[in-house]
């Protein structure tokens, strides 16, 4: 089945104060499909004052919303899934044509996946419960949840919708007002979202900034007027942000980069059976949303006595991957998301190929047809060691790289020699592997026997420099908390101090 | 000799970013969306410190990368480029509808005893 491009308005506006409304300055950039490069809207190219206005609503906004009763907010938040839910085909449309992944993926993955993290915070909020304990006789200590206030959240491309449904959710259930700006390639399904949510919550408690890094971005990071700034994006980046909250003594969360090992040990080709299958397609995960994952598994270790034998395995599905017109439902691998994208990775392969990599697959571009004119390249896999670029730097590409290793103990020194720790991948059928092995790596998600599962309530975040904060569960809602402390004493008689 | 170069397309934006913000710094980024490029901010912006490896100098402006990463990049010859683009970044050069980018190969066995065996 195939689908085509969606119908969009020319212009979309800033979301401030529960409508939308034109950027100051009066300036807008155009946002392009990376499937064709054809226009889709423009959209504002904000500046500080916009943001200003922004975080006017949203003050004037916190103290309402951070009163309502969570089965309000949970009410409202539960709502939201439900429009998602009802407009889910529109929204993946939607995501697809922005962000060029496949359409399979964001009708089965990313929209279901946001719906469901609305729904998780709803529940989280309405289930939870303070804490009192009697310190003495006479006196209790009680713990009482408060919002922050106002949040600035900054999110990715990669996933548009589905990362804003990991951010917006906990800080609202909370009682928090939020500025968020979405990524300036994919500003799209936000925006949509806006349009059908308008008048679920009231105005400022959601407020929608578009713009670039250093005009929109840096304002929301850099005020005094947030109280919390949630990113998920590069690690200089990530640096910045901290920076410009220890100015206003902020707690930030950071979602950074990652380089994810994926470990194959020669118990995963016991039997030819349906796990050796599953375990080859864990392999083949690499190319999963084009390579675009943080925790993309970019670092295949495999143990050398299957080596050759299971990577003839992983180069056969990765040669069997359907690259066409995203918008047909049989698109296995879409569109990078932008053009730069699409030029650091040629460039990836070919630094890969200048330290030694071999190619074994792939390596280009793919030109093939109505792909052409944007930006794809063929799922790609090239065989070296630890010590290349290629093996150390998150190229956010389908461009995976292989090496083989010894023993456990190898295998846990080339998984653990990177500067990342977001995730990683660990396939055995021995009992001992499964636990001790993912306990030795330094990464804050380890699938074991599984990958590039995000189910919400299980806590995601990196160790090293993958950032810190753990999305996805309800801890999540404490990074966005204050912790109120009652000490109360029923103590008639006085200290005896004065 | 020198470790980092810069096209002359580059150069031009890097001059033309200067008129509008005063003194510049390259700072490489490490990973995730928007990773691995030269990223160009405001020359007080980031705080630099020792874990910060300063690489040379391009049109004026001082070059940068985490100690970190430049263990892994200290083999290899950089040259900054420019292409269109989007990024998600805080980089000055956004705005425009552009992108550094940077393209390196292997140090000669010239440079690399010049600046990794002295």
């Amino acid at each position: 089945m195939s689908y085509s491009k969606p119908k969009f308005k020319t212009t979309y506006g800033n979301f401030i104060n529960g409508k939308f409304v034109d950027p100051i300055g009066g300036a807008y950039f155009e946002n392009t499909s990376p499937i064709d490069k054809s226009l889709i809207a423009k959209y504002p190219r904000s500046q500080k004052e916009d943001v200003e206005l922004a975080l006017d609503a949203a003050n004037k906004a916190k103290e309402a919303w951070g009163n309502t009763s969570v089965t309000e907010r949970a009410a409202l938040l539960n709502k939201v899934a439900d429009i998602i839910e009802a407009n889910l085909e529109e929204f993946a449309l939607v995501e697809t044509c922005d962000n060029g992944k496949p359409i399979r993926e964001t009708l089965n993955a990313d929209i279901p996946l946001a719906v469901d993290h609305w729904r998780y915070f709803a529940a989280c909020i309405r289930a939870e419960e303070g804490s009192a304990t009697e310190l003495d006789a006479n006196t209790l200590s009680m713990n009482i949840k408060e919002p922050l206030g106002v949040v600035g959240q900054i999110i990715p491309w990669n996933f548009p919708l589905l990362m804003l449904s990991w951010k917006l959710p906990p800080a609202l259930a909370t009682g928090n007002c939020v500025v968020l700006k979405p990524a300036e390639q994919t500003p799209s399904s936000a925006t949509l979202l806006m349009e059908k949510i308008a008048d679920v919550f009231p105005p400022g408690v959601i407020n929608i900034i578009h713009g670039f890094g250093p005009e929109a971005g840096k304002p929301i990071a850099s005020s005094s007027r947030v109280d919390k700034v949630a990113f998920t994006g590069e690690t200089t980046t990530g640096q910045l942000i901290m920076q410009y909250a220890s100015k206003n003594l902020n707690p930030v969360t950071m979602e950074l980069g990652g380089k994810s090992p994926n470990i194959f040990f020669n118990s995963v080709m016991d039997a030819d059976d349906a796990f050796l299958d599953k375990a080859i397609e864990g392999a083949v995960l690499f190319a999963f949303n084009q390579g675009e994952v943080c925790t993309c598994p970019s670092r295949i270790l495999v143990q050398e006595a299957i080596y050759d034998k299971f990577m003839e395995r992983v180069l056969e599905r990765t040669k069997a991957i359907v690259q066409n017109n995203p918008y047909d439902t049989s698109c296995m691998v879409g569109a990078q998301a932008s053009n730069d994208q699409y030029e650091k990775i040629q460039s990836y392969i070919k630094i890969g190929e200048e330290e030694g990599a071999k190619v074994l697959c792939g390596g280009e571009a793919n030109k093939e047809g109505d792909l052409a004119n944007g930006y794809f390249i063929k799922p790609t896999i090239l065989e070296g060691h630890n010590k290349m670029r290629v093996f150390q730097e998150e190229i956010f590409g389908p461009v995976v790289c292989v090496a083989k290793f010894k023993d456990e103990a190898e295998a846990l020194e080339i998984a653990n020699d990177t500067l990342y720790g977001l995730g990683a991948g660990v396939w055995t059928r021995d009992a001992h592997q499964l636990y001790q092995i993912p306990r030795a790596i330094k990464a804050g998600r380890v699938w074991v026997n599984c990958y590039h599962a995000y189910p919400a309530h299980a806590p995601f975040g990196g160790y090293k420099k993958s950032g810190f904060g753990r999305e996805n569960h309800h801890m999540m809602m404490d990074h966005y908390r204050q912790t109120k402390n009652m000490l109360i004493s029923y103590d008639k008689n006085k200290l005896g101090f004065f | 000799m020198e470790r980092i170069a810069i096209t002359q397309e580059a150069a031009k934006i890097v001059e033309q970013l200067k008129q509008k913000h005063g003194e510049l710094i390259f700072h490489q980024s490490g990973g995730c969306c928007d990773g691995s490029a030269p990223m160009l901010f405001e020359k007080d912006d980031m705080y630099l410190d020792e874990s910060d490896v300063f690489l040379g100098v391009v049109n004026n402006v001082n070059f940068y990368m985490n100690q970190d990463q430049f263990e892994y990049w200290k083999h290899t010859h950089l040259t900054i480029d420019i292409t269109e683009g989007r990024g998600a970044s805080f980089s000055l050069e956004i705005p425009l509808g552009l992108r550094f980018i940077i393209r390196s190969r292997l140090l000669s066995p010239e440079e690399e005893t010049f600046f990794n065996k002295k």
